[in-house]
C-alpha cells in the first residue's frame, strides 16, 4: 500500500511539476474547443447542441498527450528495471501510475470541461452530466491509455503510435459517455443504462488494463 | 503430416508448406473460378435487390475471413506468449496484412453495393462502423511491428495488443450496435436455417470456400517470405559485426531470433 502511494505520488508530482505536461494537456484541451467554432460557425444553437460532443472529444484528445512519457521515461532510466527487482507486483506499479497520471491530468480536464462548455453555450443540465460523465469516464480513458503507453514504451518515439493504437480501444467509453449526456438532455433517451455501462467500463478498464500494461512492460525490458 | 510442435522448425515447414502451395493455390483458382460463374452467371437475381446481390459473393466471404483471420491472430498471439512458438509470431505478422486487405475489401464491395440499395457510399451503420474500427486496428498492428527494430522483441508486445484487441473487439461491436443500426441481420448462420435460397446459398458457400483456401495460400506464402526476411535480417547483422567478436557473439543472436535457429 504504501509502495502504491508513493507511486502515485512521485507520478503526480512529475506531472504537475514544469515540463510534467498537466498543464499541457488542459491548454490542448481549451485549444480543441477554441478551434471547432471556427469549423462549424459560430452559430450558438448548433454548438450547444454538438457542444457535449465537443467536450468529450477534446477530453479524449488531452488525454493522449502526455501518455508516451509515463513509461518511457522509466524505461530510459532504469526505473523499470528497478520495479521489477523490488519485487512489487508490476500491476501496482501500473495501476499506481495511472491514478498518478489521471490526477495529474484527467481530473484538471474533468473540472475545466464546465468552464469550456460555457463558451460551447451548454445548458447547465448539459454542464452537470458532461461533467458527471467525464468523471466517471476518463479513468478508463486513462487506463486504456497505459496499455499503450506500456505497449510503446520501449520505442524512441511512440507518441503518434500511442494515439493510433489507443482511439480505437476508447470508442466504447465515447459512446456510452456521450449516450449517457445525450440522455440527460434530451427527454426520450434514456440516461442511466448507459451511464451504468460507462461504469463497468471504468470498472473493467480498471481490471483489465493494468493485466495488459503489466505483461507488455515486462515484455519490453526482457 | 507433421504436427504443430514439428513444423516449429522453420526448415521443416518452409519444407512443407513449399510441397503444399501449389496445391493450395490450384485447388482455389478452380474453387474460385466455379464459385464466380455461379455467382455471375448461374444464379438468379434478387428480386428486390436486382444483380447487385452479386456483390454478396465477394462481400461476406472477404467479411467473415477478415474476422476469421483476427481469430487466428489472436491463437498465434496466445502460441507466441504461452508456448512461445516461434511460427506462431510468423504467422501472425504475416496474417495482419492479409486480414487488413480482406476487411479493406469487404468495406469497399460494401460501399459499392451501399450506393445503389442505400444511396449513399457510406452510412454509419453499426456494421460498417465496427469493420472500418477492426480495419484501424489491424493498421495500427502493423504499424506497431514496423516500430521495432527486432522481430523478436516486437512479437511478445505486439502479441500482448493482439489479445488486447480480441477481448475489446465483442465491446467495440457490442458499443456501436447500441449507438445505431441499419445493416441486415444475420441470414445465413442462425437459428431455424438460412433464410437464403438454395441458388443462392450454392456460391456462396463455393465462394467462401475459394476465399479460404486463397487465405491459406496467401498466408503460407507470406510465412515462407517472413522466414527468409528474418534469416536474411540475421546474416546481415552478423556480416556487420566487427571480425573479432563474430564467433563470441554467434550464438547469443542466433538464441535471440528464434527463425534463424534451424
Amino acid at each position: 500500500m504504501s509502495a502504491l502511494l508513493a507511486i502515485i505520488g512521485q507520478t503526480l508530482r512529475l506531472g504537475l511539476r514544469a515540463g510534467g505536461g498537466a498543464v499541457v494537456g488542459l491548454v490542448f484541451f481549451l485549444a480543441v474547443v477554441t478551434v471547432i467554432p471556427f469549423g462549424v460557425g459560430p452559430d450558438l444553437k448548433l454548438l450547444a447542441r454538438i457542444g457535449p460532443a465537443i467536450l468529450w472529444i477534446g477530453a479524449l484528445l488531452a488525454s493522449l498527450l502526455g501518455l508516451d512519457r509515463l513509461f518511457g521515461a522509466d524505461r530510459e532510466d532504469g526505473s523499470l528495471d528497478l520495479f521489477i527487482i523490488s519485487g512489487q507486483p508490476m500491476m501496482l506499479v501500473v495501476i499506481g501510475r495511472a491514478i498518478g497520471h489521471w490526477l495529474a491530468t484527467g481530473l484538471p480536464l474533468v473540472i475545466a470541461a464546465p468552464v469550456l462548455g460555457l463558451l460551447l453555450n451548454v445548458e447547465p443540465v448539459g454542464l452537470a452530466a458532461v461533467t458527471l460523465t467525464l468523471l466517471v469516464g476518463s479513468p478508463a480513458l486513462t487506463l486504456i491509455g497505459t496499455v499503450g503507453a506500456a505497449l510503446t514504451a520501449g520505442l524512441a518515439r511512440g507518441g503518434m503510435l500511442i494515439a493510433v493504437l489507443i482511439i480505437p480501444l476508447t470508442i466504447p467509453v465515447l459512446i456510452f459517455g456521450i449516450s449517457a449526456t445525450a440522455g440527460a438532455i434530451s427527454d426520450p433517451a434514456p440516461f442511466l443504462p448507459p451511464f451504468l455501462i460507462l461504469c463497468a467500463c471504468t470498472l473493467a478498464a480498471l481490471v483489465l488494463a493494468p493485466i495488459a500494461a503489466a505483461a507488455a512492460l515486462k515484455l519490453s525490458v526482457e | 503430416m507433421p504436427s504443430l510442435t514439428q513444423l516449429a522448425n522453420p526448415t521443416r515447414f518452409l519444407d512443407f508448406s513449399g510441397k503444399l502451395i501449389p496445391w493450395f493455390a490450384a485447388a482455389a483458382a478452380i474453387v474460385l473460378a466455379v464459385g464466380l460463374y455461379y455467382g455471375l452467371f448461374a444464379s438468379p437475381p434478387d428480386y428486390q435487390q436486382g444483380d447487385t446481390v452479386r456483390i454478396m459473393y465477394i462481400h461476406v466471404p472477404a467479411a467473415m475471413l477478415a474476422m476469421g483471420c483476427y481469430t487466428l491472430m489472436a491463437a498465434s498471439a496466445l502460441g507466441t506468449l504461452v508456448w512461445r512458438h516461434p511460427l506462431a509470431d510468423v504467422a501472425a505478422r504475416s496474417a495482419a496484412p492479409i486480414g487488413a486487405a480482406f476487411t479493406l475489401l469487404g468495406l469497399i464491395t460494401g460501399s459499392v453495393w451501399g450506393k445503389p440499395m442505400w444511396g449513399a457510399w457510406w452510412v454509419w451503420d453499426a456494421r460498417l462502423t465496427s469493420f472500418l474500427v477492426l480495419f484501424i486496428m489491424y493498421l495500427g498492428l502493423i504499424a506497431l511491428w514496423r516500430a521495432f527494430d527486432d522481430p523478436a522483441r516486437a512479437s511478445r508486445i505486439v502479441a500482448v495488443l493482439i489479445l488486447v484487441g480480441f477481448v475489446n473487439i465483442p465491446i467495440i461491436k457490442f458499443s456501436v450496435d447500441w449507438w445505431n443500426t441499419l445493416h441486415q441481420s444475420e441470414s445465413i448462420f442462425r437459428m431455424g436455417g438460412p433464410t437464403i435460397d438454395p441458388s443462392m446459398l450454392r456460391p456462396l458457400f463455393l465462394m467462401l470456400g475459394g476465399f479460404g483456401l486463397l487465405f491459406a495460400t496467401l498466408l503460407m506464402g507470406a510465412m515462407r517470405a517472413e522466414i527468409y526476411r528474418r534469416r536474411v535480417r540475421t546474416a546481415q547483422l552478423v556480416a556487420a559485426r566487427p571480425r573479432a567478436s563474430v564467433a563470441a557473439a554467434t550464438p547469443v543472436s542466433a538464441a535471440a531470433s528464434p527463425a534463424s535457429a534451424s
